[in-house]
């Protein structure tokens, strides 16, 4: 029952999404919830003027007809009473206890989240340690409590159901205050001099209504089945007033000869309760902005990939990996996020290729979309090849793809914190990644495991396999993650970003570990980063990645000693150089374009100090300038 | 290796106390809360005011209520909860005598309804807005919006009366019975009927938590790792969903051990359920209030037990 906050301010409207109530009509469980609940509604409203026979009147000559009895649609009951007429009657006393219990628990509840947030300190403890204790309790018992004190009776079954559910409300409510209590608006409430009541009836309980509502929609069902259930065992309604529960109360003892009079009033309860669920759940999934963007949708197991690339064929290879244009697409509702546009590029056996960028030019997607793991949906390869050693890897079953993964194709992640498991300890993870590969038993995987860490320097490797992820520091994590990608001696490494997550003087240390261990095995390392200094360092070749697309590829030395795309140049100035006094870093003015909105022409157009018309007028190639090196600039060859 | 969990679990016990202390509290004044005074309740209304008095300061009710709780609650911790009028027995001789009972057919639901809960929630997540899925919600909002007494009251329509398969009532046979098949036989139902109601709630969170987490980066990571997708889902996924599945299975017992009541009376299983509903017909409070502290505190248990369960799974709560 837990609400997430909503962050929505007075300031902030929303835009381009759809208002709640449209979505909530999208929904057509909510709205066919809502279609019954109305004809209910409107039945119930409308039942003093039906010709329908007193419910209260008996008489013991038509005791217990059978439904379909002329006269007694839905027969009659032990007395001799319409069941019918009943049923109506009954319903409406159900609907309003329901609703009424719902109102007094949401405005008590509220006002306790109200102060209980705002106010916090002592305020704060001492009621939601009052709370605590009401739900300390199971929940239908506390409500016999206060029925057996307050004796029985409709009302008394009101007052115990509304109590019950207070806790739900400010619990809730309190939860979103706490976050608003300090926010802009509040202060400068505060500041124009508007006494605490003020503020909180006219800036705080608006922004809190959509938790309110959302609580008490989904409660209302609730406590119109725990009334009928007092009423039921008899300590609800007491006759001759009579709701749904009392109703399937006294036909209990029926259910041999008359079952009807026992099962109708449970079906209303039953579609009753049930069409207040569905709107209810509608108005939650409407107005809760953590569902809105879909983001609940789960990733498969590999990245979707389209008809046309997985029917592609390899072609004819001359790396150890061939690229040749790849195209991932994110599609989030009517947009379509153009995230790689059709790079090609090629690793040899033991080279190492650096792809450079920015955040946000493309380069973790390209390097995901080879083993896919792109999180899918919302990605979709759409197009290009990923051949490995004559496979294309876009084409290949899930299984294939599998046994590649952590095999000969290994991957590391950026932030080890987040990619360890957390729950399982770094052994268990090892000897995971072994045994997926290898027929291994499980303790002589373990024995591995640690010589793998003390490979990759752990100290104490015996005891360490032990300990779990959120036991070690950032750089040992990653040397973890580094042992985990050469478990199984693979071919080829990608690394994304190894080392962004770590302290400068850790990063150097893993990153000549990873080139070491990579070089003793002969693998391949695919490494990306947004530091033209590590590139320096470590990498043969380097691909230039912007917006998707590759702007220069060629070997290190000569890219930095003759950078000719402008952007690679910017890049390259990005890197601190020691030998210089430098005043100060130079930065990229301005940001990558939107990948759902992308210019015609050269990408890099709008950031770019020697624009031209010819430029933005079309698409402009990658250009092969020599044997070894690429670009992708109108000028390229006269900066050559 | 991870830290040692005694210490936690040491804790966690100590911050069960004031727990139980408030559930005495919150007992003791909602019984003082009752309208009218007891002594003359108890001497009828034709008592002189002088009878009324004495019998007042014998029963310690002249004294303010803080003195009058210490009285009651010493009392409590040496067992005593009063006398039953309605009986004339020991409360907490009735209770104990019906505790079991009650515990059988919670413990039973509650375990069936996280089996079944954890099944459909992960099918559920898997599938997700698959036809299975669908189905499955579906499923799911009918066992959270059916009054649980009436679905009891159709399974021996059923079962017991249809179809004559099962038993439609009680614990044991009256004639021959006694036995743990006998048990089971009579289990069926009532324990079957609680624990579809409340499988709701945790399919529901299953699945929630299944999605959440399978967008996790750890998630790719085993999939980087060449593990097969069932080990992905049912390992790594699973037990990081479980961490937040736990506290709430917790919460469901208190929801089994309430719906209990239901189910207790229409199956005339007898535990505390049905014995609080017939004594609060018969305005018996001594024993209401003996009934309510004795689940509440079986409550306060199986929150606890959640919490180690929560704790063994996950060694980051105790670092």
């Amino acid at each position: 029952m837990t609400v997430a906050g909503t962050s929505s301010s007075p300031a902030v409207k929303k835009s381009g999404r759809a208002g709640p109530f449209k979505l909530l009509m999208r929904n057509q469980l909510a709205g066919f919830g809502l279609m019954v609940l109305a004809v209910i509604l409107l039945l119930v409203i409308v039942t003093p003027w039906l010709p329908l026979a007193d419910p209260d009147i008996t008489d013991p000559s038509q005791r217990l007809l059978p439904p379909l009895t002329p006269g007694y649609w839905l027969g009659t009951d032990q007395l001799g009473r319409d069941m019918l007429s009943r049923l109506l009657w009954g319903t409406r006393v159900s609907l309003a206890v329901g609703i009424v219990a719902t109102l007094v628990a949401a405005t008590l509840g509220s006002t306790i989240g109200l102060l209980a947030g705002y106010f916090g300190g002592r305020v704060d403890g001492t009621l939601m340690r009052g709370i605590d204790m009401l739900m300390a309790f199971p929940y239908i018992l506390l409500a016999l409590a206060i029925v057996a004190v307050l004796g029985p009776g409709l009302l008394n079954a009101l007052y115990a159901i509304a109590i019950v559910n207070i806790p739900f409300f400010a619990r809730n409510v309190r939860g979103v205050v706490v976050t608003l209590r300090n926010r802009e608006f509040v202060d400068a409430a505060r500041l124009s001099g508007k006494g605490d009541a003020l503020i909180v009836l006219t800036e705080v309980l608006p922004n809190v209504l959509p938790v309110i509502v959302i609580t008490m929609s989904t409660t209302v069902g609730w406590m119109i089945l725990e009334t009928a259930g007092l009423s039921f065992l008899g300590l609800g309604a007491q006759p001759p007033t009579a709701d749904l529960g009392s109703i399937l109360g006294e036909g209990r003892r029926l259910i041999i000869n008359a079952p009807h009079v026992a099962t109708l009033p449970g079906v209303v309860i039953f579609v009753l309760v049930m069409s207040i669920n569905l709107l209810g759940d509608g108005v939650r999934d409407a107005l809760d902005p953590r569902l809105k963007a879909g983001a609940l949708m789960r990733p498969a197991a590999r990245t979707r990939v389209s008809d046309q690339a997985r029917h592609t064929a390899a072609q004819k290879q001359q790396g150890l990996l061939d690229v040749v244009d790849l195209r991932t697409e994110f599609h989030i509702g009517t947009e379509v996020h153009k995230a790689v546009n059709g790079p090609t590029f090629s690793i040899a056996p033991g080279e190492c290729l650096g792809i450079i960028g920015e955040s946000g030019s493309g380069k973790s997607v390209t390097a995901m979309s080879l083993l896919g793991l792109v999180a899918s949906p919302p990605g979709t390869i759409m197009a290009g090849q990923v051949n490995y050693r004559q496979e294309n890897l876009l084409a290949v079953d899930d299984e294939r793809l599998r046994r590649l993964r952590g095999g000969e194709l290994a991957y590391i992640f950026q932030d080890p914190l987040s990619t360890l498991h957390p729950l399982f300890s770094i052994g268990d993870q090892l000897v995971e990644a072994l045994r997926a590969h290898q027929p291994l038993s499980y303790r002589a995987a373990w024995q591995q495991a640690v010589v793998l860490l003390e490979q990759v320097r752990i100290p104490n490797a015996k005891a360490r396999a032990k300990v779990y992820p959120h036991q070690l520091s950032g750089g040992m994590r990653q040397r973890v993650s580094i042992a985990m990608a050469l478990a199984n001696k693979p071919q080829l490494i990608i690394a994304d970003e190894p080392t962004t997550a770590l302290d400068v003087t850790v990063q150097a240390q893993v990153l000549k570990l990873l080139n070491q261990l990579r070089h003793e095995q002969g693998s391949s390392l695919m490494f990306i980063t947004h530091d033209f200094g590590v590139v320096a360092e470590l990498c043969d070749r380097v691909a230039v990645m912007y917006a998707g697309e590759l702007v220069e590829v060629g070997p290190v030395a000569e890219v930095l000693a003759k950078p000719v795309h402008p952007y690679t140049r910017r890049l390259i100035a990005c890197v601190p150089d020691v030998n210089q006094v430098a005043d100060r870093l130079t930065e990229i003015p301005g940001l990558p374009p939107k990948v759902n909105d992308l210019p015609p022409g050269c990408k890099f157009a709008d950031r770019c100090d020697q624009v031209t018309e010819a430029c933005r007028a079309a698409p402009v190639e990658l250009e092969a300038l020599t044997e070894t090196r690429q670009a992708r600039c109108i000028f390229a060859r006269e900066v050559l | 290796m991870r830290s040692p969990i005694w210490p936690y679990i040491g804790k966690r016990l100590a911050m069960t106390l004031p727990v139980l202390l408030g559930l005495t509290l919150i007992v003791f004044f909602i019984m003082a809360m009752i309208p009218g005074d007891p002594a003359t309740a108890i001497l009828g209304s034709y008592a002189t005011p002088d009878n009324v008095a004495r019998l007042n300061a014998q029963l310690g009710l002249d004294k303010p209520l803080v003195s009058q709780y210490f009285t009651w609650l010493g009392n409590l911790l040496q067992g005593d909860l009063g006398r039953s009028f309605n009986q004339n027995r020991e409360v907490l001789e009735i209770v104990n005598e019906r505790f079991g009972a009650t515990l059988i057919l919670a413990g039973t639901a509650l375990v069936l309804c996280s089996i079944l809960g954890l099944l459909v929630g992960i099918v559920s997540a898997v599938k997700q807005y698959g036809l299975v899925d669908k189905v499955l919600t579906l499923i799911v909002l009918i066992g959270i919006s059916t009054p649980a007494f009436w679905l009891g009251l159709l399974m021996i329509m059923l079962f017991a009366v249809e179809f004559r398969v099962l038993p439609a009532s009680g614990m044991y046979a009256v004639y021959g019975g006694g036995d743990l098949p006998d048990l089971i036989r009579h289990l069926i139902l009532p324990a079957g009927t609680l624990a579809f109601i409340a499988t709701g709630v945790i399919a529901r969170l299953t699945r929630a938590s299944m999605l959440e987490v399978l967008r996790q980066d750890y998630i790719r990571t085993a999939r980087a790792k060449g593990l097969a997708e069932r080990r992905v889902i049912y390992r790594h996924a699973f037990k990081a969903a479980l961490v937040s599945i736990v506290p709430v299975i917790g919460i469901q017992a208190g929801f089994v051990l309430g719906g209990a009541v239901y189910i207790e009376t229409v199956f005339q299983w007898p535990g505390i359920g049905s014995m609080l509903v017939t004594a609060i017909s018969t305005r018996d409070l001594l024993l209401v209030q003996g009934g309510v502290l004795v689940v509440a505190a079986a409550y306060v248990f199986f929150n606890l037990l959640a919490d180690v369960v929560q704790v063994l799974l996950d060694p980051r709560v105790t670092s």
